[in-house]
């Protein structure tokens, strides 16, 4: 049980979660992506609801045009993006577990690494989501991206910095309360400040009249991608600690029995 | 109710300490800093190098990953 043990592990399940990441997002989230950019392109266009089908010269991106192709985009770069987003959460996710190892209440080392990737994805993914949903191409302001980017990283910060204060609490609280007690109220501590975080954190809705299923079909496109990356994450890397845990059990066992003779 | 009570055999639960996970964990958490930024937001809010090539490249993950992306 080392930090390289832990690391070594981490990257490689990030990169097992980052190509089924990329199945899962090529699959459930590009048919929605696609039909996002045809109603961006049908926008940027003619005057407004499709009146001469000439329009479409201002083809998807930005002033410039597109420098990467829509192929590139959907496959290769896609590819990129959850490639090293898995790589980097894993060995960011292995690194915390070896930090919670033995500090988290009698958890073994398996279920402090399971505890810490559900904590991850709450924290990191599924709250930030809940208050600033990811957007399709065509919906947002691009005169707003800087204010956007800035509420997305705060409100993914202040949900970080609550879980681990949270997960602090419980410590504190889990010896003379129980682990029941402690469990409802860091939880209950986690939620009331991400909730008040949420309420008072200005909304964004640049929606327009953007198609209402396309938006639908996209967040969940989104969201099953989101839950994959940290699903296959945890799942993995749960279970090589496990066996890393009952091999170094197994020689310790034996060196303690050698060592009785 | 939930104390731990003494008749339960003490599994040993190893831990790591501080000073040996520390330079794992600031040299790795540089890494995956410096790899997230140029995933989540470069070439949207701020743009370093300017351009829009890697935006380009990782525009559809970006989006499916929640990140603003434009």
């Amino acid at each position: 049980m080392t930090p390289r043990n832990f690391l070594v592990r981490g990257l490689l399940a990030g990169l097992i979660a980052g190509l089924l990441t990329f199945a899962v997002a090529y699959i459930a989230g590009e048919p929605s992506v696609d039909a996002a950019i045809k109603v961006e392109s049908a926008e940027s266009g003619g005057g407004h609801h499709h009146d001469d089908g000439a329009a479409a010269e201002h083809s998807h991106h930005e002033e410039g045009g597109t420098e990467v192709s829509r192929q590139n985009q959907s496959t290769w770069g896609l590819l990129t993006a959850t490639g090293s987003t898995g790589i980097a959460l894993g060995g960011i996710v292995a690194l915390a577990s070896a930090f919670a190892l033995g500090r988290i209440g009698r958890l073994r080392p398996s279920q402090s690494t399971a505890l810490v990737a559900a904590l991850g994805f709450v924290s990191v993914a599924l709250v930030p989501f809940i208050k600033y949903p990811a957007t399709p191409p065509a919906v947002g302001n691009a005169d707003t991206i800087g204010s956007r980017t800035t509420q997305y990283f705060v409100m993914l910060a202040i949900s970080v910095l609550a879980m681990i204060a949270a997960v602090l609490l419980f410590r504190k609280l889990h010896e003379r309360f129980g682990t029941y007690t402690a469990v409802l109220v860091s939880a209950g501590a986690y939620l009331a400040v991400v909730i008040l975080a949420a309420a008072l954190m200005p909304t964004v809705n640049e929606i327009g009249d953007f198609p209402a299923d396309t938006l639908w079909y996209f967040r969940r496109g989104s969201l099953l991608t989101l839950a994959t990356l940290w699903g296959v994450i945890g799942i993995v890397l749960t279970g090589l600690i496990g066996k890393l845990y009952a091999e170094e059990s197994a020689t310790q066992a034996r060196r303690d029995l050698a060592a009785s003779l | 109710m939930s104390q731990v009570t003494t008749a339960t055999p003490e599994i040993e639960i190893p831990s790591i300490p501080l000073r040996e996970l520390a330079p794992w964990a600031l040299f790795f958490g540089l890494i995956g800093a410096f790899i997230l930024f140029f995933i989540s937001a470069d070439q949207g809010a701020v743009s370093i190098p300017a351009g829009t090539a890697i935006h380009e490249w990782v525009h559809d993950g970006r989006h499916l990953l929640g990140f603003p992306c434009h």
